[in-house]
Parts: structure tokens; sequence; C-alpha cells
């Protein structure tokens, strides 16, 4: 802490109290929100439970016009709390893709819930605690904010994994999803007081400059040998976070063990948040450990880039023989993060633009293809299975083609989102001219083959394959509001990017230092 | 003039979106009506097919990209929705709505089931590869070029015969391939582009160089150059773009006589965009996925399959290959494979057909037989053999699919393929056999008619590179007219064997009406091919240029064996790169 700011003449509530006004109403509302559904749940009928459902909507309603209104009146990345806390358009882009799929998440939720029979209050109130997590996350500008929110995250996460207590499954995932999680929680920990044991800081710009110093002075091996490990630990817990391989395994046993609307939330909420800070620390703190391929030197660039082929790889090659449509969506998941850090490892503009539109457009395509898995549940059919899926287009054949779209924007078969996600990481890359890049993203494109043919099982199963059970789908307008949305989305960043890339460039520059 | 007129009123645009217009109508169609649906379809398709007929007031004496559209789509990437058509492009629109008619039509009974799908997917693949052929922004190309993929899965893997599931994927997975491979290649261009007009220590040469090459390719055509200048100026302020015209200018463009873009470079690239035209067309090795596809698809499928989409595996080597990386094309590593994998196509293709029992199984090997031809044509690369080549895709269009719609009026009264099941049918269906018999001529290749004109064309332009090649190549023609007459005689001569086979009705009036307008065409073009000719025979010396400049195909001779090698020293002496020199001594002294 800067002892300097802590003997500032105005006393520390008011400093605070102006802050938060300036910087923190949509968090606030999130959290006010969630607290008053928290409430509420306890004055409710069980008829009418499902006015939690709404009123989490309307909070996070509030939240979204209050953040529109922040980014109606931007103009220069504001720092409060003590530097711990900065709201720049970096955190605002990820703040508007957190509350997109929160209330994605809530619309999927409420017949499902109906269907598992737990249609309580404090479901949504843990979506909002999360999501009110995930935002203090993407404006954390010091290791001590980005932990705190970070496991403000991951604590709401690890319970709506357990949320069907009577449901086995649901109760192992949860377990090994929360033992995994803590263990990775205390090494990036362990990386974090490595890296503050150098620097004495724990504010990322700061710890930018103590390190760029250091490699200047002293005994620069020693130096850079903690500062290396601490990076390596850190990126550890980034990886686990954002399932990379070879930190994935919790990934497809979570993701079928929990809710599906839960699983739902966690692929797309949880892991943007992920990025969000795994970009901030890397990009922020510890530009001068990023090493170089081009030049040999080795450094969190290199990690990323085996990281990421590893990931790509193995998501895309276990996902072939899934049957569970579950599992195979978390190895999609798995694959996709492969992606998602090419985005990290280009380190041009091309490539940050890539990585915000690619999750940006990840919360309608997949949470689109989750919602879809999410009507398939029904009083007695699990819905859980790629076979559950024959003969959609005969049951009911909007859905089947709305799948279709999301499966394929998933693939990046233009002109869906997906296609210009993946064009934006890919032209990254070989922007970059280095010969071992481009070898990288050959792979990544020839990962995209791959993944068509497991998406491609799906389509099969929809459009040529015959009628297993009649049973009309669970769907609610809600359901169906949200995927019609998420198509309409899909299609428009596909057929006419202009205005979505403007918005993400924003983000992007910032990350540049621009 | 016409051609500006017609510009004004988005004629591409217009073309291109009409049938996808009438996708979008037919969702709104009860899917019970099926008749209403199958009418309106048909008719869509002859609608659709009037403007792409207004495109033969191409000015063929300007050449060149004509009717051209621009419109900003993406600026932020500088991606342009920019439309164009050559010579080349419109021959191969024209065939592609034909076509599509005929496919549309020739469903009219066989598809029985989830026709509203049906139609819809057809039409949106109509305007998948009509935006292909019509595309001069890569960026807009590639999008169209994945997006024809989606319905023609649809279309095997729904609609097709037994084994469709498979067929359906391997040729999305295969097709797929290629055009993620084919797109790394797009952004490098896309990347060097503005580098080197703005970044390169020699940048006021490459400039000078480039707006050159772009004034040579245009020649009199103004609004071309405007629009390849439009690139190069954004360019030069280090703004990339997608145009294809204007990598064609940074392609042609020389730099103290050494092309700009380096020729590894070139190579890679070159590497890039073949996998993706090679399976496409396909190539050998890169066939495997064709007998499949065709054999399992409708017939409607295998008709669009074998009549237009193949041809765009081709038509990307004329439009981006030849032109963009003349240097790599020209490069006698590359000659020698490319050259090699076509006549392994030629042959192999034609001894594999010769082998097969299933009747549809046979027509689509016979395919990878006559675009292995159309593959040496591109590779000779001289102006007979392009100009044979070109035509050679319409060719293989009309013959081909005709030789599909015969199987399909067996099959819908049969429901059977084998070879086997078949024979004497001339003497109950002699109309049919009638029709079967040009079809067979034309891909064999008589005088007369089309298949001829194309082969001769090609055949001479490869023998003036090398005869051994011709050689080859010959033979491919030799076993084709082999694998034809044995497949002709075996189904239509002799006695009736077959119970089932006595009382086949002859062709319906729907039929001949499908027939006709291809017997016409085969015809027409073996008789008097000039008028098709003369479309793209402009845009086919440019090319020719672009690749091999100052060759002066029209002065030579046709034949002495000594010429073909005076002639490469000839142009060795003029030509300014030694790879150049290189590639014309192997080839000529072999």
């Amino acid at each position: 802490m800067n002892i300097m700011l802590l003997m500032q003449a105005k006393p520390d509530w008011q400093v605070l109290a102006q802050d938060a006004a300036r910087l923190l109403m949509p968090e606030m509302l999130v959290v006010l929100f969630a607290c008053f559904v928290l409430v509420l749940e306890f004055m409710l009928t069980p008829e009418q439970r499902r006015w939690a459902a709404y009123l989490s909507l309307a909070g996070l309603g509030a939240a979204g016009l209050s953040l529109a209104l922040m980014f109606a009146t931007f103009t220069t990345a504001e720092v409060g709390f003590y530097e711990m806390y900065v709201v720049d358009e970096f955190a605002l882009v990820f703040k508007v893709i957190f509350l997109l799929a929160a209330i994605f998440t809530i619309a999927l939720s409420i017949k499902f819930l109906d269907v598992e029979n737990e249609q309580r209050g404090e479901y949504y109130s843990l979506i909002l605690f999360a999501t009110a997590g995930m935002m203090f996350m993407a404006s954390g500008a010091d290791l001590l904010s980005i932990f705190i929110s970070f496991e403000l995250m991951a604590l709401t996460t690890y319970i709506l994994v357990a949320y069907l207590k009577r449901d086995r499954r649901s109760n192992e995932a949860a377990m090994k999803y929360f033992l995994l999680g803590i263990f990775s929680s205390g090494i990036f920990l362990y990386g974090m007081s490595l890296i503050y044991g150098l620097t004495a800081e724990t504010n990322l710009t700061k710890i930018a400059d103590a390190l760029a110093r250091l490699a200047r002075q002293q005994a620069p091996q020693a130096t850079g040998f903690v500062a290396m490990a601490g990076m390596i630990f850190i990126a550890a817990a980034m990886f686990f976070k954002i399932a990379a391989v070879p930190f994935h395994m919790w990934c497809p046993d979570a993701y079928e063990g929990a809710p599906t609307s839960v699983t739902a939330f966690m692929s797309v909420g949880p892991k943007a948040a992920a990025f969000a800070i795994f970009a901030r620390i890397f990009i922020d703190g510890l530009p001068s450990l990023r090493g170089d391929l081009a030049g040999g030197s080795f450094g969190w660039v290199g990690l990323l880039a085996i990281v990421s082929a590893l990931t790509m790889t193995w998501g895309n090659i276990a996902a072939l023989t899934q049957s569970s449509a579950k599992r195979l969506m978390a190895y999609s998941s798995i694959s996709h993060a492969g992606y998602l850090l090419l985005g990290l490892i280009a380190g041009n503009e091309t490539g940050y633009i890539g990585l915000v539109i690619y999750l940006f457009v990840y919360v309608f395509m997949n949470l689109g293809a989750w919602g879809v898995i999410v009507a398939q549940r029904r009083a007695t059919i699990l819905g859980e299975r790629v076979d559950d899926f024959n003969g959609l287009i005969h049951r009911s054949p909007g859905m089947a083609v709305m799948m279709t779209i999301f499966l394929l924007s998933l693939t990046g078969i233009p002109p869906t989102a997906g296609f210009v996600g993946k064009y934006f990481l890919f032209a990254g890359l070989i922007e970059t001219g280095n010969a071992w890049l481009i070898a990288l993203c050959v792979l990544a494109v020839i990962n995209t083959a791959i993944s068509l043919y497991y998406y491609a099982r799906f389509i099969k199963a929809m459009f040529m394959s015959d009628v297993k059970e009649e049973e009309p789908l669970a769907l609610s307008t809600s359901l169906q509001a949200t995927l019609v949305t998420a198509t309409v989305m899909v299609l428009a960043v596909g057929v006419y990017p202009k205005p979505f890339i403007a918005f993400t460039e924003s983000a992007a520059r910032h990350l540049l230092g621009l | 003039m016409n051609e500006q007129i017609l510009a004004q009123y988005h004629i591409l645009t217009i073309v291109t979106w009409l049938p996808a217009v009438g996708a979008i109508i037919l969702l709104f169609f009860d899917k019970q009506r099926k008749a209403g649906i199958r009418l309106f379809a048909n008719l869509w398709a002859v609608l659709c097919l009037i403007p792409a007929l207004l495109l033969v007031t191409y000015d063929r004496e300007m050449g060149g990209i004509q009717f051209i559209e621009d419109l900003n789509w993406i600026p932020q990437i500088g991606a342009r929705y920019q439309l164009g058509v050559d010579g080349i492009s419109v021959v191969l629109i024209i065939l592609t709505a034909l076509i599509g008619v005929i496919a549309i039509y020739c469903s009219w009974d066989y598809i029985q089931d989830r026709v509203k799908e049906y139609y819809i997917l057809l039409l949106l693949l109509q305007t998948g590869i009509l935006g292909v052929f019509a595309s001069m922004d890569m960026f807009l190309f590639y999008v169209f070029w994945e997006v024809m993929l989606v319905p023609m899965y649809f279309i095997i893997g729904v609609w097709g015969s037994e084994n469709r599931l498979y067929a359906a994927i391997k040729f999305f997975l295969y097709t797929l391939v290629g055009s993620v491979v084919m797109l790394l290649a797009i952004l490098k261009l896309y990347f060097i582009f503005p580098e080197y007009l703005s970044q390169h220590p020699q940048r006021v040469e490459i400039l000078r160089s480039v707006t050159a090459a772009a004034q040579m390719i245009s020649g009199q055509n103004e609004s071309m150059l405007q629009m390849i200048q439009f690139a190069i100026d954004r360019a030069a302020n280090g703004l990339p773009t997608f145009n294809i015209m204007a990598m064609q200018a940074l392609g042609t463009a020389r730099l103290d006589g050494h092309p700009v873009i380096p020729l590894d470079l070139q190579i890679w690239l070159f590497a890039g965009f073949f996998l993706s035209f090679a399976i496409k067309v396909p190539m050998f090795p890169f066939h495997t996925w064709l007998p499949d596809a065709h054999t399992e698809a409708p017939t409607a499928g295998s008709v669009i399959l074998a009549g237009i989409l193949l041809k765009l595996g081709t038509y990307g080597f004329v439009r981006f290959n030849l032109p963009i990386l003349p240097d790599a094309s020209k490069d006698p590593r590359v000659i020698q494979v490319m050259v090699f994998l076509a006549i392994m196509g030629i042959v192999y293709g034609a001894l594999v057909a010769m082998a097969q029992r299933d009747w549809k199984r046979l027509v689509a090997y016979s395919s990878v037989s006559h675009m292995g031809m159309i593959m040496l044509g591109i590779f000779a690369l001289n102006e007979n053999a392009l100009n044979g080549a070109v035509l050679q895709m319409l060719n293989h269009g009309i013959s081909t699919s005709a030789l599909f719609l015969i199987v399909g009026v067996v099959y819908e009264r049969r429901h059977t393929r084998l070879i086997a099941d078949y024979s004497g049918l001339s003497h109950v269906m002699p109309g049919f056999a009638a029709v079967f018999m040009i079809m067979t001529m034309s891909s064999i290749g008589l005088p007369m008619l089309n298949g001829f004109i194309g082969e001769f064309l090609i055949l001479r332009g490869v023998f003036e590179e090398n005869k051994l090649w011709a050689a080859f190549a010959a033979t491919g023609i030799v076993l084709g007219a082999g694998y034809m007459l044995w497949l002709y005689q075996r189904t239509m001569f002799g006695q009736v064997t077959h119970e089932a086979n006595k009382k086949l009705p002859d062709l319906y009036k729907r039929e001949w009406a499908y027939f006709l307008p291809l017997v016409f065409l085969a015809f027409w073009i073996g008789l008097y091919p000039k008028p098709v000719l003369s479309y793209f025979s402009r845009s086919v010396e440019v090319i020719v240029q672009q690749v091999r400049p100052g060759y002066a195909g029209k002065e030579l001779p046709i034949r002495a064996e000594g010429s073909s090698r005076r002639r490469a020293v000839r142009i060795a002496e003029r030509s300014d790169s030694p790879d150049e020199r290189n590639a014309l001594g192997t080839r000529s002294s072999r």
C-alpha cells in the first residue's frame, strides 16, 4: 500500500464513498439485488418463487443501465480505492460480457429449475454474487483485489455446482471442483507471494515497473528465477480456471455433474473472467517476463504457446469419442480455451481484439448451445446424451436450426460470429510473422476442422437420425427468447461485425497500452 | 454502355442473392403443400437464370473485371463487399444458374419428403456458389466458399442413399481442412501487401511496379483500374486490403527483375491455396471424398457437385495461384508436382472408373480423370491450354451433369445403380439411349461435340510444352473412351435380361426438358465454340501474361521438335528471372 495515499488529508470513508459512487455503481446494484433476492426467498410461497428470478433479472438490468451510463460518459481510465480498482474500457467491455452471461443463464434456468424441482431464490442470488465477483475481477488492478474477487466468484460457483443437493453426481462434481479449485487458489497465492517478495508491490503497474528495474539492476539471474517461478505459479492457477491442459481434469466431471444451467454459466462467465485477469496480470503486471519466441528467450509467451497447442489438440481429440452431450461440450470448451490463449500469445492489437471479441461471441454461441441442451431436460428424461437430440428437426424445427447455427459458429464457419472471432485470433498470429506462431496457427486451423466432426454429430443426430422419443421439449418463453436473441446476435456479428469490432477494439487497445 | 447500366442496377448482387431471397420466401410456405413449394422453387430458379443471362452483355473487347460493385463492409480490417466478373466468371456463373435450374427441376419426383428444406438448401447453395464466382474481395470469397459447404452437407446427409452420413461428413471435413489452410494463406497475403507498399525500404519502386502491373492487368478497363488503385493507395498508407486484383498486381510486380513476393514465400502460399483448391477439384490423392459424395448424394446434389462445385477448385487455381503467385506457379518443382498429380489423376481416375460396378461411381471417377485433364491444361501455362481448360470446365459441367442425370433417370425407375442390373436398355428406352449416346460421346471427346474442342485445345497447349505430358493425357482420353463405351455397351446393348427392365418407360417430357438444353449446348460448343471462347480468351491472355511475361503464344508454330526449345531460349533471354530460365530450360530439355 502506498503510505502517501493513506496519509491524505481526506478521511477514509469520504474517499471510499466517493470512489464507490463513481466507480462501483453496477457492482453495488448487483450485490444489492443479490441480498434482496436472498431475503425475498423467505417471503414467497412456492408458487411465487419465480419472482426471485424476475427480480434478479431486474437487478442485472439495472446494473446494465448503470454500466451503459458509465460507457456513455467514459472519457479516460479511472482508478480508485487506493489504486486497487480501475475502471477502463477493458473492464467495461468485460462487465458487459458478464452481465449478458448472467442474464442469459437466469433466463435459461427458470424452467429448468422447475423441472428439477429446485426453484429457489438462493440459486439466483448465488448467480448474482458470482457475477459481482467477476465484475470486480475485471476491474482489479492489484493482486489483492483480484484475488478477493476471484474467490468471491469461485466460492459461489462451487456452491452452484453442488446446487442439486439430492443428486449424487452434482455433489461429486462439486467436491472434485472444490478440492482442485482451492488447491489452485493456493498455488495462485503462492505465485503472488513470490512476486510480492521480489518487488514489494501488489499493484500491477508497480510490479511491472519494479520487475523492469530489477532486471536492469542486480543479479538478474537470481531475481529472474524467482520472478519466473512466480509467473509459472500464477499461470498454473489461471490454466486451472480456464481449464487448459494439463489442468483440465476437473472440467468434464464438473460440467457433467453440475446442473446444466450452471454448467452453461460456468463455461462462459467464470471463463471470461479468468481470461480478463489472465490478460490483466500478465500484460499489465508481468510484461517483462513475456519472453520472445523469435529471439529464443523463454517467458510466458512460450509457456502459453505450448499450453495452447496441448489444450486445443487434446480438447478436440477427447471430444471426438464422447457420447454425453455435456461432456462433449466440456471438452469443446477446453479446446476453446486453447484458441483463446492464441490472442494473448499473438500480443498485437489483432490478437487482443480476437480475445475480447471471441469471449463476447462465445457468450451467445456457447450459452445458446447449452440452452438447447437445457431444453432437453424433461421430467423423466435427462436429455444429456447426443442421441437424445435424434430427430429434433421433426419435434422442434426451430430449436434444431438454432442449435445448428450455434454449432457452426463454434466451429467457425462463416457467416457466424465464431468465424469473426477465429479470424482475429488467427490473423493476430499470422501478423507476427513468426514461424513458430504460424505453425501454431496451422495447428489451430487443423483443430478447427477436427472440431467440426464432433459438432456435426449433433447435426447428424438432429437432422439425419430417426426420432427416439416424442415427448415435447421443456420450452419456456424466457428460454425461447434467449435462444432467439443468441441466434440473432450470432448471425449479426457474423454478417455485419463492424459495430462489434469497434466495441471490443477499445478494450484491446487498452491491453496494448494505447 | 450496357455494362455500366447493369452495374448501376447491381446486377451481380441480384444474380448472387436472388436464390437466397427465394429460400427466405420458401420459409413461409406450409411444409405440407409440397406441390406449391415445388412449383415455386422451379419458377424461382428460372427467374434466377434471367439476370445471369444478362451478363452476356459483358464487354469482350475491353475484358477485365466488369459489373463492379463496391461497398464498405468491415472497415476495421479493410474487407469490402466487392463484386465483379471477368470472362471466366461470366461463363461459369451462367453455367451455375443453368445447372441450378436443371438440378431443381430434376428433383421434381425424386424428392418426396422434407421437400421444403430441400429446396431452401438448394437455393442457398446456389447463392454460395454464385458468390464465390462473383467475389473480388478475398474475405468475401472465403465467406461464400465456406458457406456453400453447409447446404451441400445437408443435401448429401439428409437426402442421400444408404451410406450418406459417412459421405456427407467426409465431404465437409475434407473441404473444410482445405479451406481453413487457405484462410492462413489469405491472411499472410493480406498482411504483407501493406507491408511491402508502406514499410519496405524500396517501397517507392514497389509502388511504381505494382501500379504498372495494375495497369497491365486492367488494360482498357478504367473501372477495374480504379478499383485496384483504390486498394493500392490504401496499402501505401499502411492499410490492408483483401482485393484479389490488387494482390494479382502485387504478384505480377517486379523489383529489380525479382518478384516482389520472394519465391520461397510464394511457394508456401501456393501450398496453402493448393490444398484448398486441390481438394475441391479434386486432384489425386485428395480425391477420395469425391466418389463417396457423388455416389451417395441425390441426383441434384451430384449434378451440382460435378457440374459446378468441382469447377470452383480449378477456378481458384486460375484466379489465385496463377496470377497472384506466378513465380511459384512456374517454378519447375511446382510444375513437376502439379503435372504429376494431374496426370496421375487422369490415368488413375480412368483406370478406377473402368473397374467400377456401380454406374454412378463410374461417372464419379470419370470426373477425377477429366478434372485431371483440366489441371494439366492449367499448368501447361500457355494460352491454348488455359483456354482449353476453361472451356473444358464448361464442357465437363455439361456432360457430367448430364451423365449423372442419366444415372438418376434409371435409378428413379429401378432403384439400383449396379451396372449388372441393366442390359439392353436401348430396346426399351430408345430416346434415353440416344441422349446417353450423345453425352457419352461428349465425355469421350468426339469431334462435333463440346468435349472435343476443350480436349483438343488442352492437348495442343500441353504438346507445346512437353510431348510426354501430352502422350499421357492422350492415354487418359483413350481409357476414357474405353470405360464409357464399355459402360454403354453393357447397359444399352444386348438382350434385356432383367424382367423388371422390360417395362421401363422411356424419357418423360420433364426429363426431355432438362436433357435438351444440355444436348443443345454440347452441340453448340462442339460446332461453333467461338462465341463462348471469346468471353474468356482475353482474360486468359492476361493471366498467361502475368505468369509468363513476354510469352507470345500466338506467334508460335504448333508443331516442330526444335521450336519448343527455341521458344524457351527466346523467352529465357527476354525473361528477367533466373528461376524462370531454369524452369523453361529443364522443361524443354526433357
